[in-house]
């Protein structure tokens, strides 16, 4: 009886919770769906200028087009390889300058003004200078993404590294271990978790950086698509390439997410 | 039984910008072989920087600390450390844990992880080989550490106030296991801490320092019957005795 009383209790706690989770799912998607209408209900009655503002019919009008002759599947990868290429070398090399300068702590004390500085450039401003040394190319665009992201990867896990116990580390001396077993066992294991924090913010700095490269230096890409619309005044054309944009980020964000839950798990 | 362990005349500082600190002036003892060296002194007066000195994590500035059956056969004492935590790490299991420093020493064998498993089973944690350190009680948790340093097969022991982070009944109960597993498997042990009753009830003898810079105030060798465990030794009549005497040498220093 009693066993009975405090199954109900859970199961209503359990309900509460599940009917909560499925209406913000709901508020979210209903949100979305009116501000679509909204916005097509406007530009079709004249109440914003659907030239400048677009709508989303004529937008899907838009995606449909270029599906059909292939072009948005191709400006879609090419954005997408260039995003993950340099999400990928701003991780690596990070990681291992991060590594050097854990191990050689004079080189860190004379290079961290300099990284500061770097880090809180605004990197765009060197997105023309690039062009110049490196040429109108991809490389051009990979180097931009790599530099708004591994700076502030650099820093963030060297900062870590700094961070972990230190009797932690002792622990591995008293084992008999060095410098280089303190790294492997304990430093990097431990940091795992900031990894993928860092991981998480760079995979949105390495796409804002790879559409700053394709609005300068691109003849492909969804960043190159937005400059181009714009150039042409066809903003369908560009309301779509961002509207794709988001779609990239939130896919790359969450692939980032589930990585997380599996190592945590 | 000779000398496992001999310090002679060790002095150790402290620098920092703001200047020096003296910790141990002239320190002299040795630890014999098989004993339960206790040592006892206000808080920080630098005990640990013993340990540290011990282990060879730390120089002296001068004098020696040298192990005198190490001159002889010319090989080097293994020695083992527990530090104030466990410092299970949470993504290793508990037999992976307990391995660590087999696998930085480059001796994971498979006889020595059936070792490390029978150690584990014998004392009470066979069923949480594949467990995380998490889902362990404080004092298994310390049981647990106590094994990672004992497959080394380390001569010497050394304890850092191993049970300072466990509560006062975890404390005493885990203090009677490490201190019954120490005897059965025959080790010298060195054990650094701030409670005199924890120093008693573990120790054969108690080293009593003085306020920073540390010297020796006096060296008692505590007569208990052996076959007592550290819990029974607690309730010994001799145990108040060496208490009060400890208390007396320890407050005489600290003046």
């Amino acid at each position: 009886m009693e066993n009975k009383k405090i199954n109900t209790a859970q199961q209503l706690y359990v309900r509460k919770q599940k009917t909560q989770k499925c209406l913000v799912i709901l508020f979210r998607v209903l949100s979305l769906v009116l501000f679509v209408c909204l916005w097509e209900w406007a530009s079709r009655n004249e109440v914003i200028d659907s030239f400048i503002f677009s709508s989303p019919s004529e937008i899907a009008d838009c995606f449909l087009r270029m599906a059909k002759d292939h072009s948005i599947f191709q400006h879609v990868g090419v954005t997408l390889g260039e995003t993950l290429l340099s999400f990928g070398l701003s991780i690596v090399i990070g990681l291992l300058a991060a590594v050097l300068l854990w191990s050689a702590k004079g080189i860190a004390r004379v290079l961290e003004p300099y990284l500061v500085v770097l880090n809180s450039l605004p990197k765009s401003a060197l997105a023309p200078l690039l062009i110049v040394w490196l040429g109108a190319n991809t490389r051009t665009i990979i180097v931009v993404g790599v530099s708004l992201a591994v700076f502030g990867t650099i820093l963030n896990l060297y900062t870590g590294f700094l961070e972990v116990d230190k009797e932690q580390v002792k622990l591995i001396y008293t084992l008999g271990g060095g410098k280089r077993h303190a790294l492997s066992k304990v430093i990097i294991p431990s940091t795992v978790p900031l990894l993928v924090s860092v991981m998480k913010v760079n995979i949105g700095l390495s796409l804002v950086g790879v559409v700053i490269g394709e609005f300068l230096a691109a003849d492909a890409g969804l960043g190159y698509l937005i400059i181009y619309g714009s150039q042409v005044f066809q903003l369908n054309l560009v309301m779509t390439g961002i509207i794709i944009l988001c779609v990239i980020a939130l896919v790359l964000y969450q692939g980032i997410a589930f990585l997380e839950k599996r190592i945590n798990r | 039984m000779g000398a496992l362990l001999q310090f002679e005349d060790v002095n150790f500082a402290y620098h920092s910008m703001d200047g020096e600190t003296p910790v141990l002036s002239d320190l002299s003892f040795q630890v014999e072989e098989r004993e339960f060296l206790s040592i006892v002194g206000p808080s920080g007066c630098g005990k640990s920087t013993i340990l540290s000195l011990i282990a060879g994590l730390m120089e002296p500035e001068t004098g020696s600390i040298f192990f005198p059956a190490q001159k002889e056969q010319k090989k080097s004492v293994i020695i083992g450390y527990m530090l104030q935590k466990d410092h299970l790490f949470e993504w290793r299991t508990i037999i992976n844990n307990v391995t660590l420093g087999l696998e930085i020493r480059h001796m994971k064998t498979k006889e020595n992880v059936r070792k490390a498993e029978e150690l584990l089973e014998k004392y009470g944690l066979g069923k949480f080989k594949k467990s995380r350190p998490s889902q362990l009680s404080g004092g298994m948790r310390q049981r647990a550490a106590l094994i990672r340093t004992l497959v080394l097969e380390p001569e010497l022991l050394l304890l850092d106030e191993p049970f300072s982070a466990l509560d006062y009944q975890t404390r005493l109960s885990v203090g009677d296991d490490i201190g019954t597993i120490i005897r059965k498997e025959k080790k010298t042990a060195v054990l650094v801490t701030h409670d005199l009753s924890e120093a008693i009830s573990l120790g054969t003898r108690v080293l009593v320092l003085s306020n920073r810079p540390a010297r020796v105030v006096c060296d008692i060798a505590l007569d208990f019957d052996e076959k007592l465990t550290p819990l029974e030794k607690r309730n010994d009549p001799q145990f108040q005795a060496y208490f009060q005497k400890i208390w007396k040498e320890l407050n005489k220093s600290g003046e």
